[in-house]
């Protein structure tokens, strides 16, 4: 019991154990803030990437595509792990708007908006058809007309709040797209007497991934015309990909891998037909793996800025091994009074750690708190320093982010919660040995002759 | 029952002091019955509060051994040796060694504390907060319970540390220099608080400098350098 009053004592009627205190909460505070924005924006851009292709892809780099994945999409319909599946054609094209000279290379895929919306994240994305992807290449002001969804960034510009101006409607604009056509060996293919493919589209909606390389990129087209375009239409059908949705209850490693399995059985059946190159440039690859090129650079972002803050909680564990090296010299005297009157080394070490604990746990209280009231508020603070210094964190005209990430996870939470704990015990802990191991004559500093 | 309660044989200890060797005790050897109120003298460096030290199990000799009721102290475990200085012997220092942290009440039931878990104080506490009053009463310091021993004069203080050192009954009281520290009429107060102790059965060993004080105990021995003449 009265290592307990001694520690509530230790605690609120020493300064020092306040400095030890404010020590943690200042680290405490600065690691919940800085985690949960780094952890907010790798989760949400995370996100981003899962809702652009669906859970699985198995597709080929090469710009000629693959064929026979009609056939192919048919057994994966039929397996017991996929919800649905969508063929996409990717490819480069230029684009320019009707009558104009002034074209810009862009990115295409075609897409077939209905599978395509129920693979991926596509339909959220759109501004005017929103959810309602079967009318999505309908241009309200002339439903027969050729559609094509442009991304978000190539058609209108981000403003200093990283907000863009819709027209109510979408505009009237006609936008020439032209493809190089390939034949299954990658050769030019003549499309009559040219060798491009040019087709007029109409502007008939806007998507916004949040991917700012995809927003700023691509224009989506109807998947049909897209593979004409490509020349991948025609007897010997090929598509650039399959996007692949599992059922809710499939693990992403094991739906990758029965899919995997599956597309080597199907290319196996398939040698022998022309062309089986094309199927041997075939991957089968999941989200996370499809996307890393850019998801990997943010997670190498991640785990520097965690590196740092090991280094702060480094610093943090000096910080609390000198304050509390210092509390506890400066309390020999009272382990020595207390092995006097019968404490044990034990008892001593505890009493110790039980404070370091509570200075561990005070500590992290207030600065989780400073931290939650702090991320409460970061967008607002963002703002009125924006409205009143032009300061921002992040320019909007530049990064495709809405507001600062503040949602705190409970997991990290209780492992900042747990790693300052276990820092104040490990800053008590070896002093409070030391000086456990005195004979208690020698705390009492009376070895007087 | 034996008549001597401890026993000291042979008790050497020496201090390295710089490059040099202080050889404090060389060789004491030393009884003390129980009942007895005994007086080690000594002048200063003379080595006595040391000794009383190691008599209490504060510290440890580095030859010969101290033996409580026949038991030899140098073969207790830690465990042991803490319960030893918690039941068996209460300590008097010369600086009183309060904790400030604690009120003058709490001082004194601090080793009712220390001996039992939270529930067995929970369970006991009822009667540590009554002896701790009763010995505060005895002190003359009833008045004082809830301070601190900040606020308290030298005197107090040390009556404050008797009444500690008396909390768990021991059966021997060890007093260093217990008025060293305190003017002549406050050093008395506490003399005739050991005094009167003593008449009550209660065994000391005092250590002090001072001849005058001595001869308030029932016998005297001199240590001088480093033996008990």
């Amino acid at each position: 019991m009265y290592k307990v009053i001694l520690i509530i004592r230790y605690l609120f009627k020493k300064q020092i154990s306040y400095l030890a205190s404010i020590a943690v909460a200042l680290c405490v505070f600065i690691v919940t803030v800085v985690m949960t924005i780094m952890t907010g924006l790798l989760t949400e851009f995370k996100q981003k990437n899962h809702n652009f292709v669906g859970d699985c892809i198995v597709g080929t780099e090469s710009l000629v595509g693959f064929p026979y994945y009609e056939d192919f999409m048919k057994i994966l319909e039929q397996s017991d792990f996929v919800e649905a599946v969508s063929p996409v054609i990717k490819s480069y094209a230029l684009v320019s708007l009707d009558g104009t000279e002034r074209s810009r290379g862009i990115e295409i895929m075609g897409i077939d908006p209905v599978r395509h919306g129920k693979v991926t994240g596509f339909g959220k994305t759109l501004h005017y058809n929103k959810d309602n992807v079967s009318k999505v290449f309908e241009p309200v002001y002339e439903p027969a007309l050729a559609g094509c969804v442009v991304g978000v960034d190539l058609w209108l510009a981000r403003d200093a709040w990283g907000e863009y101006s819709y027209a109510s409607e979408p505009a009237k604009a006609a936008l020439a797209i032209t493809c190089f056509p390939l034949t299954a060996k990658g050769a030019l293919a003549r499309a009559g007497a040219d060798i491009v493919n040019t087709k007029i589209f109409y502007y008939s909606d806007t998507s916004q991934s949040g991917l700012a390389r995809v927003d700023g990129s691509i224009i989506y087209l109807p998947f049909d015309d897209a593979q004409v375009l490509c020349g991948m239409a025609g007897t010997d059908k090929r598509a650039s990909a399959v996007y692949i949705k599992f059922r809710p209850d499939v693990k992403l490693a094991a739906g990758r891998e029965k899919t995997a399995l599956l597309w080597k059985k199907f290319a196996e059946e398939k040698t022998g037909n022309k062309p089986t190159d094309l199927l041997k440039a075939v991957t089968v690859k999941s989200w996370k793996d499809y996307r890393r090129m850019f998801v990997a650079a943010m997670e190498k972002e991640y785990t520097m800025v965690a590196i740092m803050f090991a280094l702060v909680g480094i610093t943090t564990v000096c910080i609390v091994f000198v304050v509390l090296y210092m509390i506890v010299s400066h309390k020999s005297k009272d382990i020595g009074i207390l092995k006097s009157v019968g404490a044990s080394k034990a008892d001593v070490v505890e009493l110790f750690c039980g404070f370091s604990v509570m200075v561990g746990l005070l500590g992290s209280f207030v600065g989780i708190i400073c931290g939650w009231v702090f991320l409460l508020r970061i967008n607002w603070i963002e703002n009125w320093l924006f409205e009143h210094f032009g300061f921002q964190l992040w320019d909007r005209t530049i990064y495709a982010i809405g507001g600062i990430p503040n949602e705190i996870e409970p997991k990290l939470l209780a492992a900042i919660i747990l790693a300052a704990v276990a820092v104040c015990l490990a800053g008590a802990f070896l002093p409070s040995r030391y000086a456990a191991k005195l004979e208690p004559v020698q705390s009492l500093q009376v070895s007087q002759l | 029952m034996s008549d001597v309660i401890l026993k000291a044989d042979g008790i050497c200890k020496s201090y390295r002091m710089g490059s040099a060797q202080v050889n404090v005790l060389k060789g004491v050897c030393l009884a003390v019955k129980r009942g007895e109120f005994l007086a080690i003298v000594g002048s200063s460096g003379s080595g006595k509060s040391t000794l009383l030290h190691i008599l209490g199990a504060l510290d440890k000799p580095d030859k010969g051994a101290v033996s409580f009721e026949g038991k030899n102290l140098n073969s207790l475990r830690t465990r042991q040796l803490g319960y030893f200085r918690n039941k068996t012997v209460g300590f008097v220092f010369q600086f009183y060694h309060l904790l400030d942290e604690l009120s003058v009440s709490e001082n004194v039931f601090l080793p009712a504390m220390v001996s039992r878990s939270i529930v067995g104080w929970i369970m006991h506490r009822r009667w540590a907060k009554k002896r701790a009053k009763g010995l505060l009463d005895q002190l003359g310091l009833s008045e004082r319970a809830d301070h601190k021993p900040y606020q308290l004069s030298g005197g107090e203080r040390q009556r404050v540390a008797i009444g500690r050192a008396l909390m768990n009954e021991p059966k021997l009281l060890l007093a260093d220099e217990p008025t060293g520290n305190l003017d002549s009429a406050t050093g008395n107060g506490i003399l005739n608080v050991l005094e009167k102790l003593n008449q009550g059965g209660q065994t000391i060993v005092m250590v002090t400098h001072d001849e005058k004080i001595a001869h308030r105990a029932g016998r005297i021995v001199t240590l001088t350098d480093g033996r008990i003449t």
